[in-house]
């Protein structure tokens, strides 16, 4: 019996258990998935929590649900992946080996890499909303908040779905105004890139959605520490920006498994080849998602098309044939950006977002870089897509590699 | 796209003057691009600028807390070599990329 083992059950692990199953030979290969936690989050909701457009229970199902039979599932930690062994020691000192790994451990928020970050007014007046602990706690703040200076900051990149940041000051713009408060409230956007917007089309056709709602940007802002006595951010260079609510993307690092292995980059993130999406180190392991280092948006489209890509290479690599499927980094987001309307991007590692319609040319129904209700409705469906076909592993209508078709340079 | 001279040579640069391929950069040429961002380059500013280079050849993300894991410089330091936007000068300035997101 040969094995497979998948490391990790978040989008990526789970979507690649389906697809291997159903066209693996049972009598031939073992799958196993490991991940530590039961609970699957739609990760892509987190952000409407905050407002009271979902709920915990909008975002939350048993992991076990989206398994499919037929693999062996293993809840636990897991110690070091020993890739010259063939092997993985679970945090209760069993061995796994396997013949090829696909690994899936995603990123996660490192408050504690700023200084003053997780301190006093943690959860009081500083927010995540990448966890369902912040964007539940951030919900409670924001119910009863009467006003006052509100920082969204972006303490490192890369990280998690870029764009929710921006989408997090454009519902909070429509929410406060809904709430009859706006006019109490600063809305401030601090990046450490050198602005909001950093592409020539994306910029052309949403920045003046800043200037429109009435968020100031402070671009070249790299986060040293949090003062929480006075309540401000503080630059290296010494610039200070107060708050009185302060929400924060912390710095994002791949899982210490991924460190502790000697698998990483300084951020713990996994050398893979951007086209192949194999692991630099080791022929028999694969990455998928946002464990890796690839050079495009860590986020769930990158997940599913990607996944498309890695099961073709993993194919031809168990016949010894060498690998032809090239990933190009394609990426498909919306933005929401607020009273009901949101606008999409598509793009990959060469082509920047670009204007045009998606996803038939000149008919859409989603219009790339325009602000429009339709795409808003877009992201509503999408937790449904999300939950039932996405994970399964099944055929969406749009295929692995980005099109140019509808597109206008 | 257009092209600038700099040490006596054309080089292709784009409309904020970043470097478009990035194999025309030579020391002479990253001097000249710092006089324009009034630095003046020591040996510690070509190291940065060199290891900058090797990790975007590599295709890795460049961040301001990768060049302070550098063992060349700390941030503090880099924000002494390059003063008011480390990254996007010093990128400026070893002919690659400016940092950018995916919007």
């Amino acid at each position: 019996m040969k094995k497979i083992l998948i490391l990790g059950g978040g989008t990526g692990g789970t979507i690649m258990a389906n697809k291997l199953r159903s066209i693996l030979d049972r009598s031939e290969w073992d799958i196993t998935l490991v991940d530590q936690y039961k609970t699957h989050y739609y990760q892509p909701g987190f952000l409407f929590i905050p407002f009271g457009i979902y709920n915990k229970n909008d975002v939350i199902k048993p992991k076990s649900d989206f398994f499919p039979p037929g693999v062996n599932v293993i809840f636990s930690e897991i110690d070091l992946i020993e890739g010259d062994k063939n092997q993985v020691k679970l945090g209760n000192g069993k061995i796994l080996n396997y013949d090829f790994m696909i690994l899936a451990t995603g990123t996660q928020t490192r408050p504690e890499e700023t200084p003053g970050l997780k301190e006093d007014l943690w959860y009081k007046r500083i927010f995540d909303f990448y966890t369902i602990e912040g964007a539940v706690a951030l919900r409670e703040f924001i119910k009863t908040w009467e006003g006052g200076r509100l920082v969204m900051n972006i303490a490192e990149i890369p990280f998690k779905c870029p764009v929710a940041p921006l989408e997090f000051v454009f519902l909070a713009d429509a929410y406060f105004h809904e709430a009859g408060i706006r006019d109490k409230i600063n809305i401030t956007y601090v990046t450490p890139l050198p602005g909001a917007f950093t592409k020539p089309h994306a910029t052309k056709m949403l920045s003046g959605l800043l200037e429109e709602k009435n968020i100031k940007v402070i671009p070249e802002f790299y986060l040293e520490r949090v003062d929480n006595k006075e309540k401000k951010i503080i630059s290296y260079d010494g610039q200070e920006i107060p708050f009185d609510l302060l929400t924060i993307v912390p710095v994002n690092m791949g899982n210490d498994l991924i460190e502790r292995s000697g698998m990483g980059d300084d951020l713990n993130f996994v050398p893979t080849d951007k086209q192949t999406l194999r692991s630099e180190k080791y022929e028999n392991i694969f990455v998928l998602g946002d464990a890796s280092n690839i050079p495009t948006s860590k986020a769930g489209s990158v997940v599913h098309f990607a996944a498309e890509v890695l099961l073709e290479n993993l194919l031809s690599s168990i016949d010894g044939k060498p690998l032809y499927a090239k990933f190009d980094g394609h990426a498909n987001c919306y933005i929401e950006t607020g009273f009901g309307k949101g606008s999409i991007i598509d793009f990959n590692y060469d082509t920047e977002p670009l204007p045009g319609t998606f996803p038939l040319p000149g008919v859409g129904p989603f219009g790339l870089l325009q602000n429009t209700k339709f795409n808003h409705y877009g992201k509503v469906i999408f937790r449904w897509i999300y939950w039932h076909i996405l994970l399964k592993g099944k055929e969406l209508p749009i295929g692995p590699n980005m099109s140019m078709a509808g597109k206008k340079l | 796209m257009a092209t600038k001279n700099y040490a006596g040579v054309a080089i292709d640069v784009n409309d904020e003057g970043y470097l478009t391929d990035p194999a025309q950069w030579t020391k002479e040429v990253a001097a000249e691009l710092a006089k324009e961002e009034e630095i003046e380059l020591t040996d510690k500013h070509y190291e940065v600028l060199q290891f900058l280079r090797e990790e975007t050849a590599k295709g890795s993300p460049l961040t301001i807390r990768k060049v302070g894991k550098s063992g060349i410089v700390d941030i503090k330091g880099l924000y002494e070599l390059f003063p008011g936007g480390p990254l996007k000068k010093s990128s400026r300035i070893a002919g690659i990329d400016k940092p950018s997101s995916c919007v």
